[in-house]
């Protein structure tokens, strides 16, 4: 038998090893929000448009910086784009703390994976397992706490970018050009639906991607466009054969101040 | 009725130690060096898939000697820890010493409590914001916690290890340098030398980002 010491060093083997969730589970605290049924009128921050792209060397994800309680701001900084590991970005939609949470987990988890068994998932399985996450929060979905994110990374396999959207019910959907989600999702698909070509460099993604966040911002006010007084500019990453990059400030701010002053 | 056969407690310790320290002494050892700006695991390996060093957290990684399923099993402990003390904390919150301590406990436990000892012998390294925070921890199969400085060595021949590398090591070294004398080290231990190929060796490095660590391939390890 395999002796069980509290939980200074988990050595069981009731559990699978690679699963950190699995772990959680197994000792009960893995992030739970129980709601009562019936309980109306909680309005917790909300994050909005998040989109991602393909293009020649990769993937690009972007999301803009707000979050929203009702008809307030409740946050202006908000980052709602994440690295998920070396070679996968992940931006969330909706509820933000949930999202934020759930993002964690999921960093964890692939973390583990890989640390456990010596070699990261595949990228296929990445999403398969974000999908799972995302099922297991039906039921407060149901309650109105909807956490839509998307997943993009590249795929060292195949040698190219790939994308994945989601359902509230854990549909997973490869995407081959670009997709949007969020309450400026919409928006930001029909100007990305205008412009967007398969041969775009890196230059033209993120002068695209900020693009589509301003136009969102035009029509979609839980969408913050940039905050040129305090400086607040979307945040855009890219995910190429190198991994995952975050874009220096400066150029998003000169990819904003273009779309701004074209803006429709 | 049947009496049960009584073995004073020195005799059964000695014989337990005894078993355990013949298994460890089998198999091969691990060295660990400090360099300029982290610290260099190595040892001989002849195969490629089943590691005996591995990333345990950000800055702390691990190395095992000894029966391969019994060190698997504590290095997945050491990781589930880690990663459960991190997730519910911080990431900051995740040290080498609480990891070594919890190895020690579990070691020392089963050493007493278990039919067979864990033939094992492991270290927890850590690499800290300056040379002054590293941390090499040494478990042995009793329990047994050390805390080392500069070097470090666990397995079977670590007596003429440790002698080798008192020779050896300078402090403030590049990796080259620590990767030389590491290997010199294992080397002079053997009797015909290491095959070529045979050999396992990964960092953690302050300079390596937040996850510092790294194994080095072979062409790396041989061009040192």
């Amino acid at each position: 038998m395999i002796p069980q010491i509290g939980d200074r060093l988990p050595l069981e083997t009731t559990t699978p090893a690679e699963s950190f969730s699995a772990l959680l589970r197994s000792r009960g605290v893995e992030p739970r929000w129980d709601i009562v049924p019936g309980t109306d009128g909680i309005d917790p921050p909300s994050a909005t448009t998040v989109i991602a792209l393909r293009y020649a060397g990769g993937v690009a994800v972007a999301g803009d910086r707000r979050a929203t309680a009702g008809n307030l701001i409740a946050h202006r900084r908000v980052e709602k784009v994440f690295p998920a590991d070396d070679f996968s970005a992940v931006a969330i939609s909706g509820v933000a703390g949930i999202a934020v949470e759930l993002t964690r987990l999921f960093q964890t988890e692939l973390e583990h994976y890989e640390k456990i068994e010596g070699r990261r998932l595949s990228l296929e399985g990445k999403a398969n397992h974000l999908a799972s996450m995302v099922r297991r929060q039906m039921p407060m979905a149901f309650q109105g706490l909807v956490v839509i994110p998307l997943f993009a990374g590249y795929d060292v396999e195949a040698d190219e970018g790939r994308l994945y959207s989601f359902d509230v019910v854990g549909g997973r959907y490869e995407e081959l050009d670009y997709t949007a989600t969020g309450s400026g999702g919409r928006d930001a698909r029909l100007y990305l639906r205008t412009v967007y070509r398969d041969d775009l460099t890196e230059t033209e993604v993120v002068d695209i991607a900020v693009a589509a966040l301003v136009a969102a911002a035009e029509e979609d006010t839980a969408t913050g466009g940039p905050d040129l007084k305090r400086g607040i500019f979307p945040s855009v990453v890219v995910v190429d054969a190198d991994g995952y990059r975050v874009i220096d400030e400066e150029l998003v701010e000169a990819s904003a101040r273009a779309a701004m002053e074209v803006a429709p | 009725m049947t009496v049960p056969f009584y073995v004073p407690p020195e005799q059964l310790m000695k014989d337990r130690a005894e078993y355990a320290r013949k298994g460890i002494s089998r198999g091969k050892s691990i060295v660990a060096v400090e360099y300029d700006t982290g610290i260099l695991i190595l040892g001989e390996n002849s195969s490629r898939t089943l590691h005996k060093i591995s990333e345990i957290y950000d800055r702390i990684a691990f190395a095992g000697v000894g029966k391969y399923n019994e060190f698997e099993q504590l290095r997945i402990g050491g990781i589930r820890r880690a990663d459960l003390t991190g997730y519910a904390y911080s990431r900051s919150d995740v040290t080498a010493k609480g990891i070594a301590n919890a190895y020690a406990q579990a070691l020392g436990h089963i050493f007493t409590h278990e039919v067979k000892p864990y033939e094992v012998e492991l270290m927890v390294v850590e690499v800290g914001v300056d040379p002054d925070d590293n941390r090499i921890f040494k478990v042995t199969y009793d329990g047994t916690l050390y805390a080392d400085r500069r070097f470090s060595v666990i397995g079977g021949q670590e007596e003429s290890l440790i002698e080798a590398l008192e020779e050896s090591y300078e402090d403030d070294a590049p990796l080259e340098s620590a990767l030389a004398w590491a290997k010199a080290a294992c080397s002079s231990v053997t009797d015909d030398g290491v095959v070529e190929g045979d050999w396992e060796a990964a960092i953690v490095d302050r300079t390596n980002g937040r996850r510092s660590f790294r194994r080095l391939d072979l062409d790396e390890i041989e061009a040192a």
